[in-house]
């Protein structure tokens, strides 16, 4: 055989086109997916600092987390703001995506609206948030001293209690209208059809949501709660800007605490090492929503239809 | 050979310099001997990399300093300002990377993180510290760390004083701030008991938090570490430091473990804080306010040192402000003759006039300067003076920056004010987090 006969040859075979045709989508991977984070898992397992680079330590950084009292807090506050953030985040967009489903006057515009905290820089809306729980200036303070409910400001980022519930409820503020459009979108691929023949057989509303909306609805929930759950576990901008992690690090998440370790204080092994340790529990949310409600429950919906 | 240069032109250039000098300054300033011969590299282009200013007569000065240089020895110079938090690790990716800026104006200990990474400087910090009255003892602190080598020349730092309004004291009892840590409580619960608390910043602010935090431990002897930079936090000094911290802070206005660096100005321009501790920014932003309000205020505004503690001495913490040459600069000579320039008496006074005080110079010829004749700036005017360096007791680098990243003493001083956990309990956290950053 020729070359040229032979070159022909690997441009019909399907196999060899198919993978030319995947190399540009392999190299971005590659490029800017795989290497960063193999650096950072690589930086993690050493000492680096800023401006220096590392010997290799094991899991050195990684036992020093274990035992740091700060990394366990910051450990609690993101379980603490990821798990109750997702779930009301979850209602309350559910909620909204239901009642945006409905006719209503004006709904392009309210969906529009709608969307306005999703749009808005978090930088922009978090410094709106910092004044709103400013321990001199908060408006809700003003009102409710106004009002005569309260004879002293609330302490909103000052007490680590406060200052965890009001960063969660910013968090809710700007997460809602993202999950809320999803699952809008969700709903509006649901035929009417199956509405129609549930409510001639008689099936109240709560009935129609248990057993037609909601199980046709999973798969997206299922997506949609993946990437809350994921932007919540890693939020750094909102925190940044509102406490910088304080009250005593009652506010630390995972990421701002990575950060802090990493940049300002130059321990960029430690500081990978934490980003490094986030990876497992975004494995965990990724894997519960494949297979605990993408597979089953989605088979199941798509076989009825 | 540069030394038998330099021997040989101090008798001829040190009087050109002096009668220049002369015109300017201080009659001891034109007597001292300081010679200065440099050759910029032909065709040399320079980057600065500088900590955004806090006030604008700042920048515009500078960079009307800069284009004179320009002018003057037909060298480019292309300058970027970045936020001084973010100075630090873009400074330190630079020295890393071997590729960056020439000069970088960054701040507190960074220049100890790199120090084989920068331009020996030692030349032109002898020169200029000889035509200007010498510099701080701070400043060899933090550039001349081993003693003989300066690794960079030191600028000055950003003081931090008490800010207060005087008819509050007046009513609560007091002509002015007592200057012990005794009387100043004193004063903080008449305040209070008055309806009008002062606030400190106890959240993790990087500039007023430390400030503040190092200020109660150092006052009362606490300090991290000792001189063979071994973790000392957890003392009988640190815990009586902690005990006034609480103390101090149930006379506080509400909401102070929230603070970050904007908030004690903010509510002071609106008339909520007797007394706070900040740069002199608060001052001068009522007095160029628009709103009639908060002008009224300016004549009400006075400023002092912090209170000295049972130590005795002043211990104040302050922005430390440095300016380095980096060792992979294509261009060392124009580099070094870019700073001598801007340090030189011509440029640097009007830049220190339009800083309004913001700036304290590190030499000390500058204690002269008119910018203190102010009775209202005049505190700031020590602020290098009375200054403790960070990483006090011990030694600089990476063990020292990491410690105040993390805001061990801020947190350490909040916990305990805030009674989360007692001063013990406190130093003892604080302990092991410190050691942590210290082990060998």
């Amino acid at each position: 055989m020729t070359s040229a006969a032979i070159g022909t040859r690997w441009i019909d075979s399907r196999n060899v086109l198919g993978l030319l045709f995947m190399l540009p989508a392999a190299v971005l991977l590659l490029a800017f997916l795989t290497y960063p984070l193999g650096l950072g898992v690589w930086l993690g397992f050493t000492d680096a600092k800023i401006g220096r680079g590392g010997e290799f330590i094991g899991i050195e950084n990684y036992q020093f987390l274990w035992g740091d009292s700060v990394t366990r807090l910051a450990l609690f506050n993101t379980l603490f703001y990821t798990v109750v953030a997702s779930i009301v985040k979850f209602v309350l967009g559910l909620w909204l995506a239901l009642l945006l489903n409905k006719h209503l006057p004006f709904k392009a515009f309210i969906r529009a609206i709608v969307l306005l905290p999703f749009i808005v820089p978090t930088a922009l809306s978090a410094i709106a948030f910092w004044w709103i729980y400013d321990a001199q200036f908060s408006v809700i303070s003003w009102v409710l001293t106004q009002l005569g409910l309260i004879d002293r400001y609330v302490d909103f980022l000052g007490d680590p209690w406060n200052a965890r519930f009001s960063t969660i409820a910013a968090n809710i503020w700007r997460g809602v209208p993202f999950i809320a459009i999803c699952l809008l979108a969700g709903l509006q691929t649901i035929s009417p059809s199956y509405y129609e023949a549930a409510s001639l057989d008689g099936a109240t509303p709560w009935q129609q949501f248990r057993h037609v909306t909601l199980p046709l609805l999973t798969p997206i929930i299922a997506v949609v709660m993946t990437f809350s759950v994921l932007f919540t576990f890693t939020d750094f901008q909102l925190i940044y800007v509102l406490t910088r992690g304080g009250p005593l690090n009652a506010t630390h998440l995972m990421a701002t605490l990575s950060f802090q370790r990493a940049i300002p204080g130059g321990a960029l092994g430690e500081g990978a090492a934490l980003a490094v340790a986030m990876v497992p529990f975004l494995l965990a949310a990724i894997l519960f929503s494949y297979f605990g409600l993408q597979r089953r429950r989605w088979q199941q919906g798509g076989s009825d239809a | 050979m540069r030394n038998k240069r330099r021997d040989f032109l101090k008798t001829t250039a040190g009087i050109a310099a002096g009668t220049v000098a002369g015109t300017l300054l201080a009659p001891r300033v034109a007597s001292a001997q300081a010679a200065w011969n440099n050759q910029p590299e032909k065709g040399a282009r320079l980057r600065v990399l500088r900590w955004k200013r806090f006030v604008q007569g700042d920048e515009d000065t500078y960079m009307a300093n800069v284009k004179k240089f320009s002018d003057k020895y037909g060298i480019e110079v292309r300058v970027d300002h970045e936020g001084w938090e973010d100075v630090r690790p873009k400074a330190a990716v630079a020295a890393n990377t071997g590729a960056g800026p020439d000069i970088i104006l960054s701040t507190n200990d960074d220049a100890n993180l790199y120090p084989d990474k920068l331009l020996d400087v030692t030349d032109l910090a002898e020169y200029l510290g000889k035509k200007y009255g010498g510099w701080y003892p701070v400043c060899e602190q933090y550039l001349r760390p081993d003693g003989k080598r300066w690794i960079g020349v030191p600028l000055g730092c950003a003081g931090n004083a008490l800010v207060y309004r005087a008819s509050m004291l007046k009513a609560a009892g007091y002509d002015a701030v007592p200057k012990d840590t005794d009387g100043f409580l004193k004063m903080m619960r008449a305040l209070k008991d008055k309806g009008t608390p002062g606030g400190f910043a106890l959240g993790n602010a990087t500039g007023d938090g430390n400030t503040y935090a190092n200020w109660v431990v150092w006052s009362h002897g606490g300090r991290l570490v000792n001189e063979k930079n071994e973790v000392v936090i957890n003392s009988p000094e640190t815990i009586r430091a902690l005990e006034y911290g609480r103390e101090l802070y149930n006379t506080f206005v509400p909401g102070t473990l929230s603070w970050l660096d904007p908030n004690n100005n903010k509510a002071f321009l609106d008339g909520q804080l007797s007394i706070t501790a900040n740069g002199i920014s608060v001052y001068f932003a009522a007095k160029n306010a628009s709103d009639p309000k908060v002008k009224e205020m300016e004549a009400d505004i006075f400023h002092a040192n912090l209170p000295v503690g049972p130590v005795g001495r002043p211990t104040e913490f302050n922005l430390f402000f440095n300016q380095m040459i980096f060792r992979y600069s294509k261009y060392p000579r124009a580099a070094k003759e870019f700073l001598r320039f801007m340090m030189e008496k011509e440029q640097m006074d009007p830049w220190v006039t339009a800083s309004i005080g913001y700036v304290t110079p590190a030499l000390r010829v500058y204690e002269q300067h008119a910018v203190w004749k102010d009775p209202k700036a005049t505190p700031y005017r020590d602020s290098m003076k009375i200054m403790l360096p960070s990483g006090y007791a011990g030694k600089m680098g990476y063990a020292s920056a990491g410690a105040l990243a993390d805001f061990i003493i801020v947190n350490m001083v909040a916990e305990a004010s805030s009674g989360s956990r007692s001063p013990k309990e406190a130093a003892e956290r604080a302990q092991k987090r410190a050691e942590r950053y210290y082990k060998v």
